[in-house]
């Protein structure tokens, strides 16, 4: 292959050099319907799942047609996703913040012949390329990172378990039987590049073992002071290790203090903590952003950890499946799975869901952890 | 012909959810094939490669990348991720495989024509693979060398008028809902706010200044679908001062069962026929509404936003027309000191586009000047905020202190006076004491 030059001159990097310019307006993206009706929607309806109108001051209508995607996506699948909306939506579409993908049309007979194509439209190992759904009472598309695709830091996959979730709940994409809508988050390390700390169910990748300490290399590879001053426990501490004859500057952890965030190894490469049977998954539950009813909530651990179980994670779906079941059958119209636990109080959360809870449950972990505890004789048997 | 056996990986293949395997096994097969005679700037088997390495993975249970790596683009200290395998030997077509972030439009609205021509140049001169979108927002280009990270950045920049996104210890790329767009609830123009706070601040978002990263959300209601309360270190979202407005016909309509509630977002079920005053005035969290003789009263004063009316009976109620956003401050995921919810700085504060939305950016300025004095190394706004206090950042912005900002008032008396606070100020003479107080 011979290089192409884009016509960037490497000796003078600053020659007709542009900078600065941000991103592309979005007025040039907006479809005509759109633009016409901006800041004039009356009203939105959800026909079936997957597919809304908003109804504008104008008369004007849109449909929406929203489909699921992997984040993960190749220029073939999405110079396929052009092909769709040229044929149908005068080549235009959006993504959504939960990396569905939405084709709009601007009437109602252009809607059956979308659907039609983008149902018929499968990958050649068998899964759908543009599976109908992630409207209302339902379960949308999964928000997630990258792990073990492209990361350094992660202690599970995202992709996959994004992958064996979604399609053991596919039929609550394309339903909405839930009492509120649900949605699930991934972050592969407790970075959550993914925020899903504020999820109805999180999946988390977490490490359980301390970092190794890569002596021979750290003081060449980190500041030791950085890498000690990034622990929040105060885990490490430096130390001068015998290397061979060698004395060289190094750290200690003192492992009964690590909390396994891998914050140390952010700033230091020479401290791994990835491991086989350490890693594994935390699954919390009951967070939510909105602020319709109860106020936003974080996400709390409901299971502490469940081994990485490639390719397709059974235990961690089935305790998943097996909190949406019971929050399904149990909890209130218009009740999200955080304010359901809240109201029938998480003793019986556990009961219900059948999950176990253990130790690791409790917050021990800092002034929040007291507000945590039972500080009442109010409590169910 | 595959170049390495994936065993587990062909696993995720079956099932109905679109499976990102065979999407990677399409693009390796396209690339091999290459009918339109690509000349690949980067290694042909690269997508080959990296089901490689991640089917490694899926045996080792760990990750095979290293970490990051300075490499960048010139003049910029963000928007590139270097990333290297550890096992070159065996993946060669990964071996440099660097992540660049292209800032994407405000609501996500895209043309076929602008990402064809993304494809293209990702075609030529990166992996093929991209994240529709980062979880930041940002359009991800997955993998390409050291060497093409200037050609993809002229491309950008000369042919599409397109920017790198952020990444480091800078503004990170500010992202949106889709707000008036296609919404009925959007309370201010959240894609316009949006794309003129990234282009007013370029600076901060392509050269590291700041302690640590920083990220900016918009929600045009208090729906927060783009999650901004949780998730960025300034939240602002849309809320209105006036009184919801009423078609009291509409809700007639709701309560004959003319209209689905709640959009039909409940379809799926037979939840019994609506019953506006257990799923509407009865789930009020403030009680501030009534229903009687037919007709829908709201007492505004009380109400405080919540969303769930408006959200059930949207051919009915809609926002007031007196609207701007709130802004909060401080959400972050739990690294370090655990999560942080987005808290209270502004109540209200008008989203005027006509003067290019002064009153909003002084405020973010006051922030980043009190958090760029004292923040330290690595400490997001949040963990600034819970060291120094509220107190600290009201002042700092110059906000007057109001019962809005807090759940509660304090449960101690351990209140940091000020001297001047105090009247005759804190020197006082010993011995003047001790002329009525003998030791």
């Amino acid at each position: 292959m011979a290089f192409i030059s884009s016509g960037y001159n490497p000796d003078k990097p600053m020659e007709n050099r542009l900078t600065d310019m941000g991103p592309r307006h979005f007025e040039e993206f907006y479809p005509e319907v759109i633009k016409n009706n901006k800041g004039k929607w009356l009203y939105h309806e959800i026909l079936k799942p997957g597919v809304l109108v908003h109804v504008a001051e104008s008369g004007d209508e849109v449909y929406t047609v929203r489909v699921g995607s992997a984040r993960l996506m190749s220029v073939t699948h999405i110079r396929e996703i052009c092909d769709i909306a040229d044929k149908h939506c005068s080549g235009h579409l959006r993504f959504t913040t939960r990396n569905n993908i939405e084709f709009m049309v601007d009437s109602k007979d252009k809607v059956a012949p979308l659907i039609k194509d983008l149902e018929s439209r499968k990958f050649d190992g068998g899964s759908f390329k543009f599976p109908i759904g992630g409207t209302g009472a339902g379960i949308s598309n999964i928000v997630h990172t990258q792990g073990w695709i492209h990361c350094h830091t992660p202690a599970t996959d995202a992709s996959g378990t994004v992958k064996a979730t979604m399609d053991k709940v596919f039929s609550d994409f394309q339903n909405m039987r839930m009492p509120a809508h649900l949605r699930i988050s991934m972050a592969c390390c407790l970075n959550m590049c993914g925020a899903v700390h504020c999820s109805d169910i999180a999946i988390l990748g977490y490490h359980r073992k301390p970092p190794m300490v890569d002596h021979a290399y750290l003081d060449k590879m980190c500041e030791v002071p950085l890498a000690i001053a990034a622990c929040p426990t105060a885990a490490l501490k430096p130390k001068k290790v015998d290397l061979d004859g060698t004395t060289v500057n190094s750290v200690e952890v003192n492992k009964n203090r690590c909390m396994f965030c891998g914050n140390c190894y952010t700033m230091c490469p020479s401290l791994p903590l990835a491991d086989k049977d350490g890693d594994g998954i935390v699954l919390m539950a009951g967070g939510k952003v909105s602020n319709r009813i109860s106020s936003p909530k974080f996400s709390k651990v409901v299971v502490a950890f469940i081994p990485n179980e490639m390719p397709r994670w059974p235990t961690m779906t089935k305790k998943i499946t097996d909190i949406i079941e019971a929050y399904a059958a149990d909890a209130r119209k218009y009740e999200r799975l955080g304010e359901w636990a809240e109201r029938i109080g998480w003793e019986r959360f556990f009961e219900k869901t059948g999950l176990e809870f253990t130790h690791h449950l409790i917050d021990d972990f800092r002034d929040p952890a007291y507000y945590t505890w039972r500080q009442t004789t109010n409590f169910k048997f | 012909m595959a170049k390495h056996k994936t065993p587990l990986l062909d696993q995720l293949e079956s099932g109905p959810w679109p499976s990102f395997v065979s999407d990677m096994k399409q693009e390796a097969a396209a690339r091999a094939k290459n009918v339109n005679k690509v000349e690949y700037q980067i290694p042909q088997d690269a997508v080959e490669d990296l089901l490689g390495v991640l089917e490694l993975s899926y045996v080792d249970g760990s990750t095979h990348w290293k970490h990051g790596g300075i490499v960048g683009v010139f003049g910029y200290g963000g928007g590139v991720i270097g990333r290297y395998c550890d096992q070159p030997e065996k993946f060669p077509g990964v071996a440099h495989f660097h992540t660049m972030r292209v800032s994407q439009p405000a609501g996500k609205f895209y043309t076929t024509e602008y990402l064809r021509q993304l494809c293209d140049l990702w075609d030529l001169r990166g992996s093929g693979l991209t994240n529709m979108h980062g979880s930041t927002g940002d359009i991800i280009f997955l993998g390409t060398t050291t060497p093409q990270l200037e050609e993809v950045f002229y491309e950008l920049t000369h042919t599409f008028n397109q920017d790198l996104g952020g990444s480091g210890s800078n503004l990170r790329t500010p992202a949106d809902c889709i707000g008036q767009a296609r919404c009925e609830y959007a309370c201010y123009d959240t894609q316009d706010l949006c794309h003129t706070l990234t282009n007013d601040y370029q600076d901060e978002l392509h050269r590291p200044a700041f302690p640590y990263k920083f990220k900016f959300k918009f929600d045009g209601c208090p729906n927060c679908c783009v999650a901004s309360i949780a998730r960025s270190d300034m939240s602002f979202i849309g809320t209105w001062k006036d009184d919801i407005r009423i078609d009291q016909d509409a809700v007639a309509g709701y309560v004959k069962g003319d209209f689905k509630p709640n959009a039909g977002a409940h379809a799926g079920r037979d939840w019994g026929k609506f019953d506006i005053q257990k799923e509407v005035i009865g789930l009020c969290p403030t009680g501030c509404m009534k229903y009687e003789n037919g007709k829908l009263t709201i007492d505004n004063r009380e109400c405080t936003r919540c969303m769930h009316c408006i959200n059930v009976m949207p051919r009915a109620l809609r926002p007031g027309k007196e609207t701007g956003c709130s802004i909060l401050c401080g959400a972050k995921a739990p690294i370090l000191d655990g999560a942080q919810m987005g808290s209270l700085l502004v109540p209200f504060i008008e989203v005027n586009k006509e003067d290019g939305y002064q009153a909003i950016k002084d405020v973010i300025e006051a922030v980043w000047d009190w958090w760029m004095e004292e923040g330290k190394n690595r400490e997001r706004l949040g963990e600034l905020m819970k060291r120094q206090g509220l107190q600290k950042l009201l002042e700092m912005t110059n906000i007057k202190p109001v019962p809005q900002h807090v759940k509660e008032p304090r449960s101690n008396p351990y209140i940091f006076w000020k001297e001047e606070e105090v009247k005759g100020g804190w020197d006082r003479d010993i011995n003047e004491f001790r002329k009525h107080h003998l030791r």
